[in-house]
């Protein structure tokens, strides 16, 4: 791989994700709508919400501190880096090795600190409630997080993740019931960490049971704008690092021109897919009350555990 | 690895995963319905065994497990909850999460007492013991955080179910007149439970166990 190729491969990636993920939003909500038999917003409305929001003139509370007004930009950046991090459309790109799979859990737990922090700086009762509990679902889904992501490592024998998805996407075929067990607990955490149904609803106008809405109601503007961006892009990297750990078929190594497009076709594919899937997820599971929160996350930390018990069992 | 190893290896990750969901249910008929896919995924295990090393009378013991664990003993289960008409959710002595992190510990103390037997083995199942023990070890400490009489005869069973597939992984099945014999001890077993919950509503106007201490005293 001459470095050149790796360079533009990987900026070709950042800027494709930054782009694409207010359409993967645009995506799960219309598939909601039509599940709810609604008549769909346009698939673009995402675009067009940041685009009205970037115009307008932005409002803080007289009691700002700075640290207010940078918490969008910190979150944009994390979910950016992320974004470069995660393998979407091919692996072994220059960046890969800047961080792995723990780094990138302390990434987006970066970007969770910055915005409890800045949700309580106001002073609202809203921010406190909602910093507080992001921080209860947050500690709780870490660890489950990293159960899952080590079980993949283990059957790698690394974490770094270009190795992981190469191996995986690579291999004969095997059945590995620990990487089963590993896949719906990073499907439950990814539901809890992005503030999806059963344990949030992204939607909801009642302060009382917001989660996430709670934590940036005193922001507007362009500062709203990039956290809307920064929480599509954390969705779009929450997706496509499943996808690159338990379906990597189609992706691509870095340089490698020619595999391009079978990438992109495969990567449009699954997300088309899996956001399908999440809008079902959130059309017939309820949300959960709070206080079963911690079931919920314990049982994906269970299963993340099994898997990577029952990955040592087999493989021993 | 061949493909029917890696089989029985997927679906005795399913039976531990159904040992954890009856542990975390709360409601008996939900209960019930686990028991019955446990039954389902045991004798689908058999089978795969019996077809990958040619072992007929391995065959004959799925079907018993079919027609006792995945029809009969559920259908005398449902029956009984009806007429003692208990639908109510299960109480449990100790709170779900904290239940899940013991049962956890449980997996990891059979799995480490099984890895030094199955590296001597050489069965197609070596891998899954450890399985099989997690599950009876899971299913006695459902027995002990239950606090009524349905949920712990349903461990008891499940306990059984363990042992069964603890017997197909470490020696392809245990002879056809001993199974023949543990299959009528389960039933029977079954029946008298069901007559027991009888008299012990009869007896205290419930089924909480923790009556049965005032026994003592007489």
């Amino acid at each position: 791989m001459n470095l050149s190729a790796g360079i533009a491969f990987q900026i070709l990636q950042s800027v494709f994700v930054v782009l694409a993920a207010p359409l993967l939003m645009g995506w799960i909500n219309q598939c909601r709508a039509w599940l709810q038999n609604r008549s769909a917003p346009s698939l673009l409305l995402p675009y067009y919400t940041l685009i009205k929001l970037f115009h307008k003139d932005a409002v803080i509370a007289r009691n700002a501190s700075p640290l207010f007004r940078i918490t969008p930009y910190v979150l944009f950046g994390c979910m950016w880096l992320a974004a470069g991090i995660i393998p979407v459309l091919a692996t072994d790109l220059p960046f890969a090795p800047a961080a792995d799979i723990i780094a990138l859990v302390a990434v987006f737990a970066l970007a969770r600190v910055f915005s409890a922090l800045a949700a309580m700086d106001i002073g609202t009762a809203f921010g406190g409630l909602g910093a507080r509990r992001e921080m209860l679902i947050g500690f709780l889904a870490e660890p489950a997080m990293l159960m899952a992501l080590f079980t993949a490592a283990f059957i790698c024998g690394s974490t770094q993740l270009t190795t992981i998805v190469d191996t995986l996407a690579h291999r004969q075929f095997a059945i590995y019931p620990g990487l089963a067990f590993a896949a719906v607990a990073f499907l439950m955490v990814l539901l809890a960490e992005n503030a999806r149904i059963p344990i949030d609803n992204p939607t909801t106008h009642l302060e009382l049971t917001m989660v996430h809405e709670a934590m940036i109601l005193e922001y507007s503007a362009r500062h709203l704008a990039l956290i809307e961006w920064a929480v599509a892009i954390k969705l779009f990297a929450y997706m496509t690092l499943g996808l690159a750990l338990f379906v990597p078929w189609g992706i691509a190594s870095a340089g490698d021109w020619n595999e391009l497009p079978l990438a992109l076709a495969a990567l449009t594919a699954k997300l088309a897919l899996a956001g399908a899937g999440l809008a079902l997820i959130e059309t017939v599971f309820a949300k959960l009350r709070l206080f079963l929160a911690p079931e919920f996350l314990s049982t994906a930390f269970l299963l993340g555990v099994l898997g990577m018990l029952t990955h040592f069992l087999v493989q021993a | 690895m061949p493909l029917a190893s890696q089989f029985i290896n997927l679906l005795a990750a399913l039976l531990l995963l159904i040992a954890f969901a009856m542990l975390s249910q709360r409601r008996v008929l939900t209960l019930i319905k686990l028991f019955a896919w446990q039954g389902a995924t045991l004798a689908t295990s058999i089978v795969i065994v019996a077809w990958s090393t040619g072992q007929p009378h391995l065959y004959y013991s799925a079907t018993l497990t079919v027609l006792l664990k995945v029809i009969l003993i559920p259908w005398i289960l449902h029956r009984l909850i009806n007429r003692l008409n208990i639908r109510w959710d299960v109480e449990t002595l100790i709170n779900i999460p904290t239940t899940m992190l013991v049962g956890i510990g449980l997996v990891i103390f059979a799995f480490a007492l099984a890895t030094p037997i199955s590296q001597t083995a050489n069965a197609i199942t070596r891998s899954t013991l450890g399985i099989a023990l997690a599950s009876v070890l899971l299913s006695f400490l459902m027995m002990i955080v239950r606090r009524k009489a349905i949920p712990q005869v349903i461990g008891f069973l499940s306990m059984e179910n363990g042992l069964f597939f603890a017997a197909t992984s470490a020696t392809y099945g245990m002879p056809l007149v001993v199974e023949l014999g543990i299959a009528l001890d389960v039933l029977v077993g079954t029946f008298i439970f069901g007559i027991f919950f009888f008299h012990i509503r009869e007896q205290f106007d419930s089924l909480d166990i923790r009556h049965m201490e005032k026994l003592k005293e007489d």
